[in-house]
């Protein structure tokens, strides 16, 4: 099977990523529907689910080395301060402390695309990195770290976006407090609205998520002379390695990356870590391994959240509720560091509309920088993006629905291509029919009796479709088992088992003859991040390729064994034989057996997406809520999560993913919220007792309807990722419902009690 | 445990096999875990790293005698998961918020994150190991896999404990008895719908 060298190019956002790599130069024939197959698409339980039910998983919160000692980092108490001096002396007379650093005795390394170091005097955030202590036990490097005496000038602070906006405001930055600006334009925005017969305009909130994944950020990192071996809690091991070679003036070949049960990450787990690269520098100085890891306080300050949001959508409509312009003019915090917070991206590409004008603000404030959040943006957009179509369609006296499909579009607004495939109508017609949307309130609030329900919904666009690079190793030994590996990972959304399932059902063996490894850059062929719904549409197709490639070697092998024609052999559950003579037959695990190395292998790559179409999931949820008028309390009591996404891989997993997705964006849309204290700039919200998430009692009755079937179009496994599409829509559902419900807008998340009140009582 | 040789994970998915068949696995009583007379390595002769271990603790641990040199700020969940290696029991929050250190103690789920080790001087704790017989799981964690009531995996251990206390104490419980019982375990996965499932369907299998 050749292959050939591409520029693979893959849109994420604005940016268009390029990488070069190796696929196969032909399309493959794609792999059997659903219904031909054993495993693929079936209810197959979870390959990892022994160790993870047994408690035996060892996370790399878990793992323990021989002479191991901890590491924990000191990290600043103010939101914005100067270190005048540092003084360790009593931390280190301390029984048990090993070694600490500081910007005193380490070197520069640069951080946050160079923004700050490592150790920088200059702290910008409440958790701002201090020192790391290294010490026998945590106990004691916890104990030494109140014995490191610092001296801080204490500066201005500035934890919202509309102060740090201000003129005056104390700069974060030398060139102010303003990121990179996302402006964009399509057509003529102010021509557009001169069309337009109606126009709506309004402005939507929404606060600060944090990930709070279970398992805390933490690395363990061992030096064998000059080779760096880290086992990390990641989503992406080759960025970590990347990452920390790059800090470390390493090879990234001589850092080894291992990440095999990772606790959760929704995109907080990307990136390296800072503890990562001081434990490094400790496990050197000391010459022994070194484990380092936040605690939940830290978790809370420092590594990632989702930015807040300010948007202003207008729109100008004809009559029928043809839009004629959209413009989505937003700003939102990005924390202290570069990152990005736009929000704009589904009004941008969901609906049909010629001109569009955009601009979007990231801010920077002293906090927390913000990082990827399970479907960046497009959350926070969508909340706002579909409660104005809402608003809208009650003032063009339209169904909801109606409206959308009034400006639904097949083909792709930006690149004006086709999709690869689009199936929201059937999202929305199912999804309709099971929520029962002929029973929502015609007229909003209608109802009469202290508890109202209502019916809302909201709709999906997000990427996802995969790309190369993406590589897969297969090995065929003689006792008829085969193993995969891959340098992706599993995050606990199946990786493992959709793996395990399509080499199955190629091979035409038994699942549990195949085992799969993940997570090693050492040892393991590249793969990309566990992020942006990519891993199944990416990794699939690469596994497929490999067992497609060792079904070619066994029949060539059993050709040259049996001697008999390649043509004139079948490969059938396992077993290959002659076409006419019955007698030459031959299972495959004698093939592997006689041949001299007794192994076969086989690496499958990830196919070149097509040309000339632009691929995105699609879908719609609906949601049924229950709105106490006396207490505010919201109950959502049903989300309909109807979607395209292309193939299903595992009925399992999928389903357990979406309900995720669902349960996060219920936490999001009712309760979850970051507090900074404006006064002291200090984070209110850094426990679980404080930052409140949902609970089981929390949990809707959750139906999940997937109206695709593969899509080869996108690759020979004709998958979609899901990640981020069973979020997407949730917050803007559950909006829409309370509207429903009580007929007043809350535009603001998250939809607490007080707003409710306050509404109604603004309302009577 | 987690030795990763192909033999090892063939011979524990033969079992995993079982549990789509319904059948059920044996289940640890807490009584005979009391009646059960085996004891630990004395762990509190070695000598200490930290200054400050400086406490005898015995306890019983998944039916063992425990005989440990603490440090007295020590909590239930840094014995259990440093002293003990028993690291199936997780720290989440590491401050009785959130459910993942769940293990049993003397028949009841108590945070052991948010308990001194010292308190548990005496008593019986049964962590997520010592649900298994060998390496055979108990019937609560096969209707775990049955039901995929985990993603990340990493509640899980305190999710499982949770609900075999419930059980010890309700072994017939209804929908919203589990989601009572169960409501401070925090899931981030969002596993919830098929934790729920999970645990009616251990109900099931048993009865
Ligand atoms: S870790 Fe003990 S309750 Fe959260
Ligand atoms: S399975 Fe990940 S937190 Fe529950």
């Amino acid at each position: 099977m050749s292959r050939k060298i591409i520029k693979s190019k893959y849109d994420l956002y604005e940016e268009k990523i390029e990488t070069i790599a190796e696929v196969p130069s032909e399309k493959e024939k794609p792999l059997a529907p659903n219904s031909k197959l054993k495993y693929v698409g079936k209810d197959v339980n979870r390959y990892d689910g022994y160790d993870k039910v047994s408690g035996s998983a060892i996370y790399t919160i878990d793992k323990v080395l021989p002479n191991m000692v901890f590491a924990r980092v000191m990290v600043s108490p103010h939101p914005h301060a100067k270190i005048k001096s540092i003084d360790v002396s009593k931390a280190l007379k301390l029984k048990g402390v090993l070694h600490i650093i500081t910007n005193e005795n380490t070197s520069e390394i640069p951080w946050y695309y160079n923004t700050s170091k490592l150790f920088d005097k200059h702290l910008r955030y409440q958790g701002d990195e201090v020192a790391c202590v290294a010490a026998e036990t945590e106990k004691i490097a916890e104990e030494a770290l109140s014995l490191i005496k610092v001296e801080y000038e204490i500066m201005p602070h500035v934890v919202t976006a509309e102060s740090a906006m201000k003129e005056n405001a104390p700069k974060i930055h030398n060139n102010g407090n303003f990121g990179r600006p996302s402006e964009y334009t399509r057509g003529n925005f102010d021509e557009g609205i001169k069309q337009a017969d109606v126009t709506i305009e309004d402005t939507f909130t929404t606060q600060v998520e944090v990930h709070n994944p279970t398992e805390v950020h933490c690395s363990v990192v061992n030096w064998d002379g000059g080779k760096l071996t880290v086992w990390d809690s990641t989503q992406s091991i080759f960025s970590v390695r990347d990452n920390v070679a790059q800090s470390l003036g390493l090879n990234a070949s001589d850092v080894r990356v291992v990440k095999k049960y990772m606790g959760g990450g929704f995109g907080s787990k990307l990136e390296a870590g800072k503890y990562t690269v001081m434990a490094a520098l400790l496990a050197k100085k000391i010459g022994r391994p070194v484990k380092a890891a936040m605690n939940r306080r830290e978790m809370n300050l420092s590594v990632g959240n989702r930015p807040d949001s300010n948007q202003t959508i207008t729109i100008g409509t004809k009559k029928d509720g043809t839009f004629t312009a959209m413009s989505h003019i937003a700003y939102g915090v990005m924390g202290a560091y570069p990152s990005g917070s736009s929000s704009y991206w589904p009004l941008r590409s969901i609906y049909k509309c010629p001109n569009i004008k955009i601009d979007n603000k990231s801010i920077y404030i002293n906090a927390g920088r913000a990082r990827p959040f399970r479907a960046p943006g497009h959350v926070q957009g969508t909340f706002a993006l579909e409660s104005i179509i809402d608003d809208l369609a009650l003032k063009l006296g339209m169904d909801p629905i109606e409206l959308r499909l009034k400006n639904y579009t097949e083909v792709d607004q930006d690149g004006d291509v086709p999709y690869t495939s689009k199936l929201l109508k059937e999202a929305y017609e199912k999804g309709a029919e099971e929520i029962g949307w002929k029973n929502r309130n015609k007229i909003p609030g209608s109802q009469t009796g202290e508890i109202k329900t209502g019916i809302g919904m909201a709709s999906q666009i997000w990427w996802g479709g995969g790309a190369p690079p993406s590589y897969a190793t297969l090995k065929l030994n003689s006792d008829g088992s085969a193993k995969i590996f891959s340098g992706t990972q599993d995050i606990g959304t199946g990786t493992y088992t959709f793996m395990q399932q399509i080499a199955a059902d190629v091979l035409e063996i038994p699942i549990d003859k195949v085992n799969v490894d993940l997570g090693d850059t050492g040892t393991m062929p590249y793969s990309g991040g566990s992020g942006g719904s990519m891993t199944a549409p990416s990794v699939s197709p690469a596994v497929y390729d490999a067992a497609i490639q060792m079904k070619q070697k066994l029949i060539s092998n059993a050709a040259a064994i049996l001697e008999v024609d390649e043509s004139n052999l079948i490969y059938s559950s396992g077993n290959i034989s002659s076409k006419n003579d019955s007698s030459k037959s031959i299972e495959i695990k004698d093939v592997v057996g006689k041949i001299h190395e007794r192994v076969l292998v086989t690496t499958g790559a990830r196919n070149e997406n097509p040309n000339g179409y632009a691929i995105n999931s699609f879908g719609a949820q609906f949601a049924k809520v229950e709105v106490d008028t006396m207490t505010g309390i919201v109950r959502v009591k049903k989300i309909v999560a109807a979607h395209d996404i292309g193939r299903v891989l595992n009925r399992k997993t999928l389903e357990n993913q979406f309900y995720g997705g669902v349960i996060m964006g219920l936490g999001y849309a009712l309760m979850e919220n970051r507090v900074i204290d404006d006064y002291t700039g200090k984070v209110l919200t850094t426990n679980l007792h404080d930052y409140k998430m949902p609970t089981m009692q929390d949990m809707p009755d959750i139906k999940v309807i997937i109206v695709s079937e593969e899509d080869n179009l996108i690759s020979p496994t004709g998958v979609k990722g899901i990640g981020e599409p069973a979020m997407i829509p949730t917050p803007g559902a559950i909006a829409n419902a309370v509207f429903n419900a009580i007929g007043v807008r809350i535009k603001s998340l998250p939809i607490t009690p007080d707003k409710i009140l306050e509404a109604l009582n603004s309302k009577s | 445990m987690s030795k990763d040789s192909e033999s090892n994970k063939i011979s524990r998915r033969n079992f995993l096999g079982k549990a789509g068949t319904g059948i059920v696995g044996s289940t640890i009583l807490i009584s005979s875990i009391g009646a059960a007379d085996k004891t630990g390595p004395d762990l509190a002769e070695a000598p200490p790293i930290d200054p400050k271990e400086t406490d005898i603790l015995n306890l019983w641990v998944n039916g063992k005698k425990q005989k440990l040199k603490i440090n007295p700020s020590s909590t239930l969940a840094e014995v259990l998961r440093n002293k003990l290696n028993l690291t199936g029991t997780k720290i989440v929050c590491n401050q009785g918020a959130c459910g993942g250190c769940t293990v049993v103690m003397d028949n009841k789920a108590v945070y052991a994150c948010h308990m001194l080790a010292l308190d548990a001087a005496g008593k019986k704790v049964v962590t997520i190991e010592g649900l298994l017989e060998g390496e055979e799981l108990n019937h609560l964690q096969e209707a775990f896999i049955e039901k995929d009531g985990l993603q990340c995996g990493f509640c899980t251990p305190g999710q499982i404990m949770s609900a075999y206390a419930l059980l010890l104490s309700k072994p017939n419980p209804n929908r919203e008895d589990i989601m009572e019982a169960m409501s401070g375990n925090i899931c981030r996965c969002g596993a919830y719908p098929n934790i729920l499932d999970s645990v009616l369907l251990a109900v099931q299998n048993k009865n």
